[in-house]
Order: C-alpha cells, then structure tokens, then sequence
C-alpha cells in the first residue's frame, strides 16, 4: 500500500442481502456514524439496520408545488383580470374555475422538477465524479452482485486496523482500503487549454454575429406578402410611364359625384336651388354643422362675434340685409368656392349637409327679424302645449 | 395451461444470478448490431425520410398541401396528435399508478413504456405546432412578458393543453432519467471502453450505489409516482376538452374525459405490447419479459377496451336521449353515413376484438396478442378520426356539410410520425438498458434479506 496517499476509507465487501443487512447493523451498533452502505438495487430493511430516519423529501415537493399552484393561480387572474381585462366568451374577468387545469399542471410541474433537482443537487450534492470511491474496485464489484459497507477515515471511532479486523470479523469476503485520489495540478496555460479557449471563442463570436446578423432577419417564407402584382404607389415594367397605379381617361366622371358646375366661380348662382326642405331633421343636422364648421368665425349665432375674435380675420354677421338677400344658391356657392378669407369647404361638407347649413341659417336671421305672424304662431303653439316657449 | 392465479407469478424466469440480470439487459449495449437491427433501423429511418419531406412541403409551401378545408378543418393532424399522446399515457401508468398499487410486475416492461411515452409525447408535440400553418408563431403561447403587452388566453382549453403536455413531457422525461441514473451508474462501472465510460459518468452523475442516497431515491420515487398518477389522467382529460368544450356535434359530450383516458391507456398497452413483442424477440428477453408481463397488460387491454366499447354505447345513448336533432343525426351519420367504414373500424378494432381476451388460449399466446395489439392501433386511430372528421363534415348547417380527403402529404406526415417513434425506440434499444437493471435485480428471487428489518423501503 502506498503511503503517500491519504486513505478516505475502508470497504468491505459481503455476498448475500442477510450477511450485508446483519453487517449494516453490527457497524451501526459499534458506533460509526461516517458509513455508508453501497448496493446495486435498495435492499429492504437496510434504512433500520443503517438507522437512518424516514426521508424529508417530501417537504421539497409540498413547499414548491404549492407555491406554484398559488404563484400561477394569481398570475393568471393578474394576467385576465388586472393587467390587461377583457372578456371572452361572455365569462367574467376572474373566471377562477377555468383556472383550474393550469393551476394542477403548474403544481405538478413545480413540486416534481424541485423534488428531482432537489434531491440530486441538494440532498445528494451530484454530479460528484471525483468521489474517491469512483477509482475502486470496490464499486465495481458492489454495482454487479456484491454488497459492501464503507466506514470512512473521517470517523471518529475510525483507526485503520480495528475496522479492518472487526470487518474480517464480521465475515468480509474481501476488504480494501480506499484512497483519495491525487491531486492533479492543472496548468491554466496549457496548449489544449487556450486551443479550446480559442475554439469557444471563435464559435461564440460566430454564432453571435450569425443570430444578431444574418439569422434575425430572415425572412421565413411569405407567400402571402410577396404576390406576383403590382401594389398601389409602387413601379412596374408593364406600362410605359413606370407607374404601377393607372390614371383615370380624361372627363371621367366618378359614381354619384356630379362635377359642381361653378367651381371657382364668384358669380350669383341663380339656377341652383335648394333642394332639402327646412324639417325638423334637415334643421338638425344643419344646426350641427353650422356648429361645427361655420360658428368658429360667424358666431354660434351667426351674429358674428366669435369665439375665434382677435385671432383670425373675423367672419361677418349673416344678419346683414345683404346677406338676408342672397339667395340659397349664392350661399352654397359661397361655402362650396370659399370667399375672401374664407376658405373652401366642399371637401368637410357634403353637399346635402350644405343645403342643411343654408336652411338652418335661414332659421337664425328669421329668428333675429320675425314677422308677426310668427308671434302669432307661438302663441298658438303655447296654447296647445300649454307651455310658454317664448320666455 | 393450468396456471393458478391466487399465487403471484414470476416475474423472472429461468431463475438468473444477480450478474446474469446485467449480461441480459446489456446485450444489446454490448455487442454490436445484428442484421435484423440494421433491417428495423432500415426501415424506420425511410419512414422517417418521408416524413420529413412531407414536412418540407407541408412548411415550404403551407398546410394547403393537406386536405384540410372548411369545415374539415381538423383532420389528420389533429387525428395523429390525439393518437400519440394517447399513446404516451401507457409509460407513465405502467410506471406511477401501477408503482403505487405495488403491481412488481411492472418492472420487467417500465423502462420500455416510459421510453416510449416520452418519444410518442415528442412525436405528438409536432401536429399542433405545424398545425398552426406558421410554426414560429407558437412561441405566443408561453405567457411571457412580450412587447404586444398581451397575455395568453388561460381560458381556453387550447392553451390548457400547451400546459398539460409540456408538464407531462417534462415530468415522464424525469421519472424516466431518475430511473435511469443507477442503471447508468452500473453500465460505468461495468464498461471498459472510455469513450463510453465518459458518457455513462456524465449521465451517471457520479452515483455511487449508497444506501444514503437509496433512501431519499425511493422516497423520490414515489413521490414523482404519486404525483405523475393524477398528471396522466389529466393529460387526456385536458385533450379532450378541445374537443368537449366546443360546440359541435359529437364533440360537445360531457362523457369525453374518462372516455378519452380509458381509451388512452387502451392504445397505450396495444403500442407497449406491439412493441414489447418485438423487443423480447429480438433481444432474447423471453425470461425477463415473460409471457405472464404480457398476460397481464391483455388484461388491462381487455379492461379499458370494454370501457370504450361502454363509452361508444353511451354515446350513442345520450344523442337519442338528448332529443337535439343535430346530435342525433351526427352518430346516425356514424354509422350509416359516408364515414361509415371509419366507424365499423373503430368498432371492430376496439370494442370487438379485444372480447377474445376473455380466453385464456388467445391471451397466452404471443401471434394472437400481437394481432389484437395491432388491431387496437388501428382501431384507436380511426376513433380519433371518427371523432374528428366525421363531426365536422356533418355540422349543424347542411348546405357546409362537405367531405374530407386526404392528401399524399397528410398520409407522408403520417408515416413519417411512425418512422420517427420507431428510430427513436430502435436508438433507444440500443443504447440504453431498456428494462431497469435495478428493479429486475431487486424483484429477483433470494434478492432481498430473508428475514426484514422490521420496516419496509417505501
């Protein structure tokens, strides 16, 4: 036996589950507690003989799979009803009994992979190549159809020759000494060392450059998006101009858009009439206009006092006698062409909200120059209601 | 013949040593292959090709190249997907529920299911990805902080799905490497070769055969059990609520999820034997899966099976007694409608044939149960495909009521989904122990201290 080495145990093999069982007990009721049993399959009633208690594993699996049921139970509900609600299919924002198969797969999951890893890692500090035991022949033979026993160097009971007797003793078949294995110095700077270094540097930078560069951007395939046509606003070789979008022939006249035949004309536009009547409807939607387009500058009134006063040339008052004047068609005129200041509105306006805009303002400088007759009028209205709409 | 049931059976024939068990299960690691490997491996492998250029096309140019359609549109991806999974629910049953009822004969044939829950999981994986027609979108499906600043549905059943079969894969997959751990462990310190020593530690981990270790390893052990049990009836139960949740006739059924189950384990066990026969032929493993292993998973066969040939009557029974025209018409459709040879498949395969288990000749005979386990293979995938096709081609509104066809793209994906099960099985055969060194060697007779301690591995 070499000196030099420091020994980590001695082990000692038996051939039958009776005679290692029997052994198992003896070690343990000599006083040893650094030992261990090594068998290929677990043999019954070893734990008893070794005196080792019932296994804690079970609180691993019990603490983690109940945090995973309750951290994705939450998150789900976080998730559908808090962080972003919407409904689906009619069902409430919480709705906790669809919940229920993630949360049990989610439980599952989380106690079995802290169960498996916990134990490996944990428990039993793996992956543990290096453990002195691995260089012997005594595991080769216990991982066949031996059983062995090991009591280890660091016992405090441990003296090399007592354990090897009272193995002898208790019916070893053989018995060896195990030794740690030596130390290999490893040079940080040795060829294959700095070949690998390169090696994993090369590949990682490569791999880098092709994820970050090249396969980022790949394409995957778009049939869809790339047809053989020629999209609006985009070039082709089939027509002569170049322009994939083709422009209409000459005096096209698009569907149900009549060209207005005095476009940027100033003149009185005497043919054209108006062809809304001044319903309660037609009077709504042209109140709403009017509110929306013309008031800015003419006033909620027409009165011209506007809430645009002082920062915008102002807009006249429709009251004036010239204005009362113009006819309905010198008015559409007006806001169809624009005039002075005043802008075009034919593309805000359609044409039959215009007419409703023109029927409106008829209403407002009625109502600020009324005949009698129309007092007349409202006081019979009131005396049908039997309301006072004037006050 | 005269086989007395009362006592239990062996489970090890032949009455090996403890060395013989490792000679045995290592034989096919050890030498190199036979003939009828590289056959197997042959003819696997060109299944595989032809998957895989199926796959090609059905990516390269979209899922236009199967006969999906408006309304059939589910249809054999769907079908092949239902039909792996349910594959997989036999492993982790022989390994978990039939661990917890201390059923010992399962050790001879856990390994071997397990293995191939875990490469039928895989091959189900792929159907519902290429499936979606852009298979790089389903990313979307894990609920991860993502700039659209959307979550995914957790009320859908499609979803609930994502969740059951990754946790099922992930957690087989476990089970299956934490039994393999002390399997590993003896082949390292058995081998001499170095390239294979070096594989052998770094999947041993650098176990060491302590009974320190042993203690929390089968505490463990029944733990992930205890766990998997209820995982795998929720796996299917979860897979049919795709199709129970929704509104279809002959889909929305409330009998779905034990109906599924059963008919999960039912396929299962068929593929385990199918398998298993081979297996035992090939390798010489007569005396270690014994003709008592396949005896008893016929039995279960015979057991689930007659629970799916219930669910089919009852089935039939609820659409009369639910007086909804639709439904009615949908399961008369079955039977004598265009599909009809689907349906007398299913029925034959699955509720039928398997009654010859009832005699003890047919179950203790290898080409009988072979036959039935194949039979039940068909029989499984034509239920998928009955549930399916059929109920969508004849929905509610008549004038939408269209046939479905497949194409030689469909039948190539397929093909290929049974090409790369069966190289991943060969592979497997090859290269790992294929039943577990430990549990054969602790099942064996005089294995286990004459007198016990008192107390009882858990």
């Amino acid at each position: 036996m070499n000196e030099n080495k420091v020994l980590h145990s001695v082990a000692a093999l038996f051939d039958t589950p009776d005679k290692i069982i029997n052994a198992a007990r003896k070690v343990k009721d000599a006083g040893y507690t650094m030992f261990d049993v090594n068998t290929s399959y677990p043999v019954h009633g070893m734990d008893k003989a070794m005196g080792l208690g019932q296994s804690k594993i079970g609180y691993v699996t019990l603490f983690f799979g109940f945090a995973g049921a309750v951290f994705i139970f939450l998150f789900m509900g976080w998730s559908m009803a808090i962080n972003y609600p919407y409904i689906v299919g009619g069902k409430p924002f919480f709705p906790y009994q669809a919940f229920i198969p993630i949360t049990f797969e989610v439980t599952v999951l989380c106690g079995s992979i802290a169960t498996v890893v916990g134990m490996l890692a944990v428990f039993f500090n793996l992956p543990f190549l290096s453990h002195p035991i691995h260089g012997s022949n005594y595991i080769k033979e216990v991982s066949v159809d031996k059983f062995g026993v090991v009591i280890e160097a660091e016992d405090p009971l441990f003296d090399k020759n007592k354990v090897f007797e009272f193995f002898k003793n208790l019916g070893a078949g053989k018995i060896e000494f195990i030794y740690e294995p030596e130390k290999q110095a490893i040079k940080i700077l040795q060829p294959k060392f700095i070949v690998f270094l390169a090696v994993v540097a090369a590949l990682t930078s490569f791999s880098t450059y092709f994820t970050l560069n090249k396969l980022m951007y790949i394409v995957p395939f778009n049939w869809m998006d790339n047809q053989k046509k020629s999209n609006p606003q985009s070039e082709t070789n089939f027509f002569y101009d170049g322009y994939a979008m083709r422009t209409p022939v000459e005096g096209t006249v698009a569907r149900g858009f009549m060209p207005y035949p005095f476009h940027e004309q100033a003149l009185p536009s005497e043919p054209l009439a108006n062809p809304t009547l001044p319903t309660k409807q037609i009077l709504k939607i042209g109140q709403e206009k009017f509110l929306t387009f013309c008031s800015p500058c003419h006033g909620n009134y027409a009165e011209g006092v506007s809430r645009l006063m002082g920062q915008f040339p102002p807009g006249p008052t429709l009251h004036s006698a010239k204005i009362i004047g113009y006819s309905d068609g010198m008015i559409y005129n007006i806001i169809t062409n624009g005039q002075n200041a005043m802008p075009s509105y034919a593309y805000q306006i359609p044409r039959e909200q215009r007419w409703a805009i023109i029927d409106y303002i008829r209403v407002l400088q009625r109502a600020q120059n009324p005949k009698p007759s129309d007092f007349q009028a409202i006081k019979e209205l009131n005396k049908e209601s039997g309301k006072n709409v004037v006050n | 013949m005269n086989i007395d049931y009362t006592k239990e059976l062996v489970l090890v024939e032949g009455n090996p040593r403890l060395a013989d068990i490792d000679e045995i299960i290592t034989r096919p690691l050890t030498q190199p292959p036979t003939r009828k490997f590289y056959i197997a491996l042959s003819i696997s492998g060109a299944a595989l090709l032809i998957g895989a250029y199926s796959l090609w096309l059905t990516l390269y140019y979209g899922i236009g190249m199967w006969g999906n359609n408006i309304p059939v549109g589910w249809a054999f991806d769907i079908t092949n997907f239902v039909f792996w999974i349910g594959i997989g629910h036999a492993g982790t049953l022989i390994s978990a529920i039939l661990f917890l009822l201390r059923q010992r004969w399962r050790t001879g044939i856990a390994r071997f299911a397990e293995g191939m829950t875990i490469f039928a999981v895989m091959t189900a994986g792929i159907f519902p990805v290429i499936h979606l027609g852009r298979p790089w979108l389903a990313g979307y499906l894990i609920p991860y902080p993502n700039q659209h600043l959307l979550w995914p549905n957790f009320v859908s059943p499609l979803l609930w799905d994502v969740f059951a079969v990754s946790t099922y894969f992930t957690v087989s997959l476990m089970f299956w490497y934490m039994g393999l751990i002390p399997d590993f462990a003896i082949l390292r310190d058995k081998t001499v070769d170095k390239i294979k020593k070096t594989i052998y530690s770094i999947f041993s981990l650098g176990w060491r055969h302590s009974n320190r270790h042993w203690r929390h390893y089968e505490k463990t052990y029944m733990i992930m059990a205890g766990l998997a049990t209820p995982l795998v009836l929720s796996v299917h139960t979860i897979v049919s609520f795709d199709f129970a949740v929704s509104l279809i006739p002959g889909w929305h059924t409330t009998i779905f999820p034990p109906y599924f189950v059963a008919g999960a384990i039912y396929s299962g066990f068929a593929m385990v034997m199918t398998v298993l026969i081979f297996v035992r032929k090939v390798f010489d493993m007569e005396n270690i899966i014994t003709l008592n292993h396949l005896e008893r998973m016929a039995k279960v066969m015979l057991l689930t099976g007659s629970l799916v040939a219930y669910a089919y009557l009852m089935e039939f029974f609820i659409a009369w007694y639910s007086q909804v025209p639709a439904e009615q018409y949908d399961f008369w459709a079955r039977v004598v409608g265009p599909y009809r040879w689907a349906w007398y498949f299913m029925i034959s395969c699955n509720a039928l044939i398997p009654q010859l288990i009832w005699f003890k000749k047919v179950r203790r005979s290898v080409t009988m149960l072979f036959v039935i386990s194949i039979c039940a293979n068909i029989g499984m995938w034509f239920e998928r495909f009955v549930i399916i096709v059929q109920s969508l081609s004849r929905d509610y509104l008549p004038s939408s009521w269209h046939m479905f066809t497949p194409t030689l793209v469909d039948f190539g994906v397929l093909t290929g989904s049974f090409g790369l099960f069966f190289t991943l099985v060969l592979l497997f055969a090859k290269t790992m122990p294929v039943i577990s060194i430990v549990e054969t060697k602790s099942v064996l007779e005089g294995s286990q201290p004459s007198v016990h301690g008192g107390s009882h591995h858990e």
